[in-house]
């Protein structure tokens, strides 16, 4: 795989233009999720939180600050990706890039950076609103950035695959709605699993956004239910097992080629 | 001035030494057969020579469109070569694409991006940095006329403007070789002379260009080549000129100054009145019209105008068509 600079250009070219898009929307995808957190911290946080008492060791509303900053990033990571690619699919325009001397693997980069960087504004958005609710104070800077980053290039690849297959609109919601959502909640935004049954501790440990969470929760508050290396080991393999996948159904045309 | 205009690096030698010039667009054998089984193209050959002007004419469904899609990327052809200006699509699929640049017959832009965006844009994914991408969208919309409306929503303009931001945008990074699929559909007549203005002078400036459409007559004035498909396979290539050569038998309208309460008889010449001042008259090639008017003269009929009744391409189409499909009509 050889870097031109023709790529590069390429690649900020659909950055930028995604950037653009959901920045030129604002009002629906950098706002809502700001006024849901501070629903979350009102309601769970100081009227049902303080009545909770303290969850490992801290105040349930400190408790739940990293789920559900990490909540926001999968949830906008993924809707970016999906609602973007399908829109070209829909529209067709996804035919300027497949046209142009583009290599795949640019394309997909493209997107997922988009993603990326939608989910990492909201997730800035969503931090800064917690910071009014609760007193944050960061356990691993390190830990806490690639968590973040690594789960929202995870959320958008898994987001692509999804716009890849879906053929209308209600295909980009059926998994957001009955896959990701659930996996989510259930993931421990909310709560320790240690507080669970031990059969639904073991089954809790077969969702993903588990590890996600918890290693999260570890860059910043230095508690986790798993442990981190297994954390890290999950998620840069889903990473890697979903990359292939998708530059398989790119270079098979799946979705945008007959 | 269009950067280019003939690449010496482009002629090939050939086994006797002679130069042969690389074609702008070399399809071999190419088969396309949809996953439901449809064959949409049953091996196709086609060469296209580079500045040339050239039309790909058939009825609907008859194979364009799929031809189109394979030759740019945007479909997944089942067998066959296909080189454009010497680049295997196979194998040096980034460079053949760098040489094209597509109109396709549906709108396929972000209707929610201004206009000067879907330029931009686009010239980004061929790698043109953003600064000189800007230059180049500002020169092709002021030529297009759409330079006012460069801030505007795509889907705001016009069907007119909708086809010259298509041409302005297959035309941004700059392509050696430009397709035109039905590029004048739906737009209104002086719009449309003013894009094959356009496209005169971009073909005069070394672009190849394959255009296909449904108005014969935009064929007959712009292109000098053409191949007809039908079925999903050529059954024509030739020079437009060679074709009209072969039409045996024209139908003129012709009026005239006064009623025609009884209509001539002419020699060689089939006159049918279709109005008080106006007849049908089958001329073939072996008799001219000056015959003709010579005839109409001694008959005492004035003629105040004449014109075919049907484009002449058009009819050539219709009869290679037919043909084809062993109906004869």
């Amino acid at each position: 795989m050889t870097f031109k600079m023709t790529y590069w250009v390429a690649f900020r070219t659909i950055v930028m233009k995604e950037m653009l898009r959901f920045m030129r929307i604002s009002a629906q995808t950098l706002l809502p999720p700001a006024i849901t957190t501070v629903l979350y911290f009102i309601i769970f946080g100081e009227l049902i939180g303080a009545r909770i008492g303290d969850m490992a060791g801290f105040r349930y509303v400190d408790f739940i600050v990293p789920g559900l900053i990490l909540m926001a990033v999968i949830s906008n990571s993924y809707a970016n990706v999906v609602a973007s690619f399908y829109g070209s699919k829909f529209q067709h325009y996804v035919e300027e890039m497949l046209v142009a001397p583009l290599p795949n693997w640019v394309i997909l980069l493209g997107f997922v950076s988009g993603g990326v960087a939608r989910g990492v504004m909201v997730g800035i958005v969503v931090t800064l609103v917690a910071l009014f609710f609760s007193d944050i104070q960061v356990h691993s800077y390190a830990v806490t950035l690639a968590v973040f980053v690594l789960t929202s290039i995870l959320f958008s690849l898994a987001g692509f695959i999804n716009a890849v297959y879906a053929n209308s609109f209600d295909d980009i919601s059926v998994i957001p709605t009955f896959v990701l959502t659930p996996l989510t909640y259930l993931g421990g935004v909310f709560y320790s699993i240690t507080l669970l049954p031990e059969f639904w501790q073991n089954v809790s440990l077969a969702n993903p956004v588990l590890y996600m969470v918890n290693a999260f929760r570890y860059g910043l508050l230095g508690v986790s239910d798993i442990s981190l290396t297994l954390a890290f080991a999950i998620i840069i393999g889903f990473i890697a097992l979903l990359s292939a996948y998708c530059m398989h159904l790119l270079n098979r045309g799946v979705g945008i080629k007959s | 001035m269009w950067p280019f205009v003939f690449n010496l690096s482009l002629m090939t030698p050939s086994l006797n030494g002679d130069v042969l010039i690389v074609k702008a667009l070399h399809i071999e054998q190419l088969t396309k057969v949809y996953p439901k089984g449809v064959q949409a193209l049953s091996g196709i050959d086609l060469r296209v020579e580079q500045g040339d002007f050239f039309a790909l004419l058939g009825p609907n469904g008859a194979g364009k469109s799929t031809a189109i899609g394979v030759v740019c990327s945007l479909l997944n052809k089942t067998s066959g070569k296909v080189r454009i200006f010497g680049h295997d699509l196979d194998t040096e699929r980034e460079a053949a694409k760098a040489c094209i640049g597509l109109a396709p017959q549906e709108f396929n832009f972000n209707m929610f991006d201004p206009v000067v965006e879907i330029l931009t844009n686009q010239a980004g994914y061929y790698g043109i940095p953003h600064a000189e991408a800007a230059e180049r969208a500002e020169k092709l919309l002021r030529q297009l006329h759409l330079w006012d409306k460069r801030r505007v929503q795509a889907r705001l303009l016009s069907g007119g403007m909708k086809r010259r931001l298509m041409i302005a945008r297959a035309l941004v990074h700059h392509p050696r070789l430009l397709i035109l699929d039905e590029p004048t559909a739906g737009v209104d007549i002086e719009i449309r002379h003013s894009m094959w203005a356009f496209l005169r002078e971009i073909n005069q400036q070394g672009v190849t260009i394959i255009l296909t459409t449904h108005y014969l007559e935009e064929a007959e004035n712009l292109c000098r080549n053409i191949a007809i498909i039908s079925q999903g396979r050529i059954v024509e290539q030739t020079q437009v000129h060679e074709l009209l050569r072969r039409l045996h038998q024209e139908v003129f309208v012709i009026d005239t100054a006064q009623a025609l309460d009884k209509m001539p008889s002419i020699e060689g010449f089939k006159l049918d009145k279709v109005a008080d001042h106006r007849m049908e008259v089958s001329v073939s090639r072996e008799h001219g019209l000056s015959q003709l008017f010579a005839g109409l003269n001694a008959a005492g009929v004035e003629v105040v105008s004449l014109r075919n009744k049907q484009n002449r391409l058009e009819q050539l189409f219709m009869d290679v068509v037919n043909h084809s499909r062993g109906t004869g009509v």
